[in-house]
């Protein structure tokens, strides 16, 4: 009986989302095991913090000042550059996606699958995470919520062999796709001809294709590019910017998924003015 | 021992073995990770069949597949074929010497480690590498282990 119950329920979620109700109501017995695992990290990060000495305290303070003074004078720069893209976007009678929400969410340290790229974050449905969004930290891409659970979510990392990120090289707007390659430092571009122009060391952005990520976000950087001349494309791999193995935040992304309108000349000029009132 | 706390001990090592089964390890040796849960469920079957049986191992299955965020009923199914045979065979089992009874092991850990690479398979076929079969021999070397300490708790 108990193997005709499992098969039916394994045919069930193969096909269908029809059973996440039945995995969010089991959540509720699991979900305090995984923070009970995840204790003895947060408890001896806490100890660090609390020991961590004065001196050092205020080395890293005035480390992380001179950081965001430096974001910042980036930021203003940001801002001219994004409304000039605006008003080139409008030449072109092109739209512009703007506005990303963004939550912080922290990794638990858990081992779910050893073969697989999957981590845990502590922000689940209660926060409005879903499936499907993307997941950023603060150098690069680094996955898409793959199932949210309401006290945790399941989160597949970019260099999981399941999944594949479409991305452009920053340099001249190629398009490929990137796969992931089961190792933590790796991503493999395999569909990318032999004469393709990519040399070690470009950037790989995300392209915006696909509509799960949002489009410019720092992917990877090419470092082999090995032509196959016997095989239709050539052997290149990349390296996740994203710090996958150290970092502990991450930041869940709630692109906009309606784009500003079409702007005219006109209503640049008007929009301009009225995004700064005050000037 | 009465009837009541005996249950809440046996949740109480199965919940501790899906901690063990999710402990954040270095690299390799999470690839050794045993299925703690599984030696559990085959302990308290061979000592109180009367208690433990395929219902409770149909729950723990179904409880696992959420814990480690696989299709729901992929454990649930291993793991209640696993108890069926432990339930058909307990009585022999029990006589085995410790080296008999660490192969039966090793054939429950290898079925239920089987069935998952078949779902696993049919769910989007990948190659795995040899590794991948190494929990099975680290789970029957720990279960002399799992006897003693599940023993040291039941009796205690």
């Amino acid at each position: 009986m108990a193997v005709i119950a499992s098969t039916i329920l394994l045919a069930t979620e193969y096909r269908s989302p029809r059973l996440d109700s039945v995995r969010t109501t089991l959540s509720f017995f699991i979900d305090p095991l995984k923070y009970l695992v995840d204790l003895p990290t947060v408890l001896f990060q806490h100890a660090t913090d609390s020991v961590s000495s004065y001196s050092a305290l205020k080395k890293e303070n005035e480390r992380l000042r001179e950081e965001q003074l430096i974001h910042q004078t980036r930021l203003l720069k940001f801002a001219s550059l994004e409304k000039e893209n605006i008003r080139l976007r409008a030449l072109l009678e092109n739209s512009f996606k703007l506005g990303e929400q963004v939550l912080v969410a922290e990794i638990l340290s858990v081992n779910m699958a050893p073969y697989e790229n999957i981590v845990l974050a502590n922000k689940g449905t209660r926060f409005g995470v879903h499936s499907k969004q993307p997941v950023l930290d603060a150098n690069g891409v680094v996955g898409q919520v793959f199932r949210a659970l309401p006290f945790s979510s399941e989160i597949m990392l970019i260099t999981d062999p399941n999944h594949a990120i479409p991305v452009q090289v920053n340099r001249n707007g190629l398009l490929t796709i990137a796969v992931g390659s089961g190792k933590l430092n790796q991503l493999n571009l395999p569909f990318l001809p032999n004469n393709a122009d990519i040399r070690p060391g470009d950037l790989l952005i995300t392209s915006g294709l696909g509509g799960t990520f949002p489009p410019g976000y720092p992917v990877g950087v090419v470092d082999d590019f090995t032509p196959q001349p016997n095989r239709s494309f050539a052997s290149i791999t990349a390296t996740p910017k994203a710090m996958l193995d150290r970092n502990r935040e991450l930041m869940i992304v709630w692109s906009n998924s309606t784009p500003v309108p079409l702007i005219s000349k006109q209503t640049v000029k008007e929009t301009d003015t009225a995004a700064h009132p005050d000037e | 021992m009465n009837k009541d706390s005996g249950l809440s001990r046996i949740i109480l090592t199965i919940a501790l073995a899906m901690c063990m089964r999710i402990a954040p390890l270095p690299g390799t040796i999470a690839l050794l990770n045993p299925d703690w849960v599984l030696l559990a469920l085959i302990y308290w079957t061979l000592a109180l069949p009367e208690r433990v049986g395929i219902f409770h191992a149909w729950t723990f299955g179904l409880l696992t597949d959420v814990l480690t965020g696989r299709l729901i009923g992929q454990y649930a199914l291993a793991y209640s074929l696993v108890i069926y045979i432990c339930l058909k065979l307990h009585r022999r089992l029990r006589q085995f010497p410790i080296v008999q009874q660490g192969l039966f092991i090793f054939f429950c850990l290898l079925l239920s480690h089987l069935l998952l690479f078949w779902i696993k398979n049919i769910q989007h076929p990948s190659q795995l590498q040899l590794s991948f079969w190494l929990p099975v021999f680290t789970g029957t070397l720990c279960w002399p282990l799992v006897y003693t300490v599940l023993r040291f708790i039941r009796l205690a």
